[in-house]
């Protein structure tokens, strides 16, 4: 009989005065008692809507059977079948939106915390792994570029199959967004390490310092006998508005602010990559990254944290729970603002942001209202930082270094519905293809692409 | 891991080494860098290639050690092994079409990267008349090269202790002047120089190509650190340059944002130095 409270079993948090100056994990986790006090309230539904909600189709309503029983490693089984990288899902999956937001018993009550079961039995397994049973090797070589979470999820997904993977990553560490973007307070990066390294236990090759484009082209991939190549490159070209001031010192994209401190460590005296000391700090945007840089900035010693967002609370993109961690720790959200110039002092250095009112209007195509300009409304706001985080688009070299591969107008890579590009044999999936999104919608093209690839590999094997 | 083939240093401050690195080897061209990170504390610090061997699989980093990154990249040995490398990156130098006359300009340890230009352009059989700077004639690096890199070898020292007296300024102006007919310049150094030479060239209306050298973090496009203004417009160095026309460079927002860590810069050296500045 299912437990019927209400309310999700409570999960425990560093307090907010305490976590906002170290970038230790917010969220703590759940206990082996509280994980199975949560499973017992899924209704172990039919016809499963959880499962339709979640972009690499976790067996959701079994494996949380399997928690409620206390049986973990069938609970990691069933979970590795079809998720290659559970302990980061269940951390920065935007549950509300896919598999919570499908949920039962949501529609009274808060739905069944999957997340943070997931997140409990990869947590509870890790290092009791099961021993990884190699498949027979197939004999056929697939090339991934990119080690973000499409590529680690296809490469996983090959792997399984028999297939010899490499994977090209240009940074010196694999894992995309999850090294570099994702803050440690969020997703802590031995975490995703581990994860990594069950990959290349499957045998995944992965090779760092490879930016495909410059040191190897897509067909000269082919040509060193690889069958097929996955393009999971991201979308990481940040944009900047295009406002007066953006060269002064003290501006930065997210990207280069996250990277110096999830990547680079800048906030650890034992590294040597610096980061600006701030006080007063304005992050623009309203996205994760937005949250990831406003609360990134208040643990490197910020003494005032603004997010200047141009439309309303209830449109701001960010997952709802790190909105509400970022309020709670104490970053003050301006919306309906826009920055129209960004001012600077006799050295360069930022010192104002000249932020102009805005409205909503009507509805657009996207149904989302847009903000209109208050005019008469502008005011000095005084910061000596400026994080911008209103977007990224695909980075353009790849597709300029490889004949035969076409993009839209906002140089997103063009697949069909299995994923497959303009170019034969190469596939692509994740930001690269949608522009920016999220980390499990890149994992379920991963997912994709790696079926298509396998059928596609096994199609033209058939044929000679 | 990249193994050091051989290291040799080419003044007090200047150091050379030849990293075996087959892929870049194999793709590399004059004015293109790599991202190099020693150690697994180290930043991400750019080197323009200054040189590649591609039958050996090596490519050449020419360095001066100015601050705490290339202090423990210098202090690595023949032998040892280079955390990361990556590269080529940037767009490799293109010339105008049937160039016969170039200057090509060096400052300091920026002739390391003027020296693969000639070296191109030279057999491409382009007459080069080479410009290379140095305070004195104690931190003279890479004659012999660049005298078989070039059509003609102009070395200045800022004191007069050797070869031309005065800057390489003052002897662009001065073949200028005595109607050397110059297709291009192309001017690779210290800011403040590179801005000097485009003052010197504007007049005369020649093309000036200058690589620039802003503060990089990944080098392949992603976070917009090595932003510079060219012709009012907003480029990456990363991956539009580092290669652009002098003419139109913002040089002075360049010089302020290079500045940015110009106070933790200090603090990392005293580190590593033990208190101790290496001026």
């Amino acid at each position: 009989m299912a437990d019927m409270r209400l309310d999700k079993v409570p999960i425990a948090e560093q307090e907010p005065e305490v976590r906002a100056k170290n970038f230790k994990e917010v969220t703590l986790g759940y206990s082996l008692e509280k994980a199975v006090r949560e499973a017992m309230r899924c209704l172990n539904c039919k016809n499963k809507p959880c499962m339709s909600g979640c972009p690499v189709g976790v067996r959701i309503p079994e494996f949380i059977a399997k928690v409620a029983e206390g049986d973990m490693e069938a609970a990691y089984e069933i979970i590795k079948t079809t998720n290659s990288l559970p302990a980061v899902c269940g951390r920065v999956c935007p549950q509300e939106n896919q598999c919570e937001g499908k949920c039962v018993r949501g529609i009274k009550g808060e739905p069944v915390g999957i997340g943070r079961l997931e997140r409990f039995v990869a947590d509870y397994m890790r290092g009791k792994e099961p021993e990884v049973v190699l498949p027979e090797p197939n004999g056929h070589k697939v090339a991934i570029i990119g080690a973000g979470p499409s590529g680690l999820t296809a490469a996983g997904d090959l792997a399984k199959l028999g297939y010899e993977v490499t994977v090209f990553e240009a940074f010196h560490t694999a894992g995309g967004v999850l090294m570099y973007g994702i803050p440690e307070f969020r997703l802590p990066k031995t975490i995703v390490q581990h994860e990594i390294d069950n990959l290349t236990k499957m045998g995944v090759k992965i090779m760092t310092n490879m930016v495909i484009g410059k040191v190897l082209s897509v067909d000269e991939l082919f040509e060193m006998g690889y069958e097929a190549v996955f393009v999971g490159s991201g979308a990481g070209l940040p944009r900047f508005m295009g406002i007066d001031g953006e060269g002064l010192i003290g501006v930065y994209s997210a990207n280069e602010y996250l990277t110096r401190i999830n990547l680079m460590k800048a906030y650890k005296k034992e590294y040597a990559t610096p980061i600006m000391k701030s006080q007063k700090v304005a992050v623009v945007g309203g996205g994760n990254v937005a949250m990831d840089a406003a609360r990134s900035a208040l643990r490197i010693g910020a003494k005032k944290v603004y997010v200047v967002y141009r439309r309303s609370l209830d449109e701001l993109p960010a997952r709802k729970e790190e909105v509400h961690h970022a309020m709670e720790e104490g970053v003050e959200f301006l919306t309906l603002n826009n920055p129209v110039e960004l001012l600077g002092d006799d050295n360069g250095r930022v010192r104002a942001m000249v932020c102009r009112k805005m409205e909503l209007g009507e509805p657009d195509e996207s149904g989302r209202r847009s903000p209109v300009a208050v005019e008469g409304s502008d005011y000095e706001l005084d910061v000596d930082t400026i994080i911008m985080a209103i977007g990224t688009s695909p980075n353009p070299l790849i597709r300029n270094t490889t004949p035969g591969l076409d993009v839209n107008k906002r140089g997103c890579l063009i697949v069909d519905d299995t994923e497959a590009t303009t170019k034969k044999g190469v596939y692509a999936g994740g930001d690269a293809v949608t522009g920016a999104a999220t980390v499990i919608l890149a994992m379920g093209a991963g997912k994709k692409a790696a079926a298509a690839i396998d059928a596609y590999i096994k199609n033209i094997s058939e044929e000679e | 891991m990249f193994k050091i083939i051989r290291r040799k240093k080419l003044n007090d401050s200047v150091v050379l080494m030849d990293i075996d690195a087959p892929f870049i080897a194999k793709k590399a061209d004059a004015g293109q860098f790599v991202i190099v990170r020693a150690d697994e504390f180290s930043e991400r610090i750019p080197l323009t290639i200054a040189d590649f061997d591609r039958d050996k699989g090596t490519v050449t980093i020419i360095f001066q050690t100015i601050g705490g990154s290339t202090m423990t990249l210098a202090a690595l040995n023949e032998g040892d092994a280079i955390r990361d490398v990556v590269g080529p990156l940037g767009v490799a130098t293109e010339y105008e079409p049937n160039v016969k006359k170039v200057a090509v300009i060096g400052g300091g340890v920026g002739c390391a990267i003027a020296y693969p230009q000639a070296k191109k352009l030279n057999n491409m059989g382009v007459d080069v008349q080479l410009i290379a700077g140095f305070r004195n004639k104690d931190i003279i690096i890479l004659e012999d090269e660049m005298r078989s890199a070039s059509t003609e070898l102009h070395i200045c020292t800022d004191d007069g202790s050797y070869g031309y007296h005065g800057f390489v300024t003052d002897k662009l102006k001065e073949l200028i002047d005595a109607g050397a007919n110059f297709d291009e310049v192309i001017a690779i150094g210290p800011v403040p120089m590179m801005k000097f030479v485009c003052k010197v060239t504007e007049p005369y209306n020649i093309k000036t190509i200058v690589s620039l050298n802003p503060i990089m973090i990944d080098g392949t496009g992603m976070c917009g650190g090595c932003r510079v203004r060219v012709g009012g417009e907003i480029k990456y160095a990363c991956v539009d340059g580092p290669d652009f026309d002098g003419h139109k460079v913002d040089f002075n927002e360049l010089v302020r944002r290079n500045s940015t860590y110009s106070e933790s810069e200090k603090q990392h050296v005293c580190r590593l130095m033990g208190g101790a500045t290496n001026g």
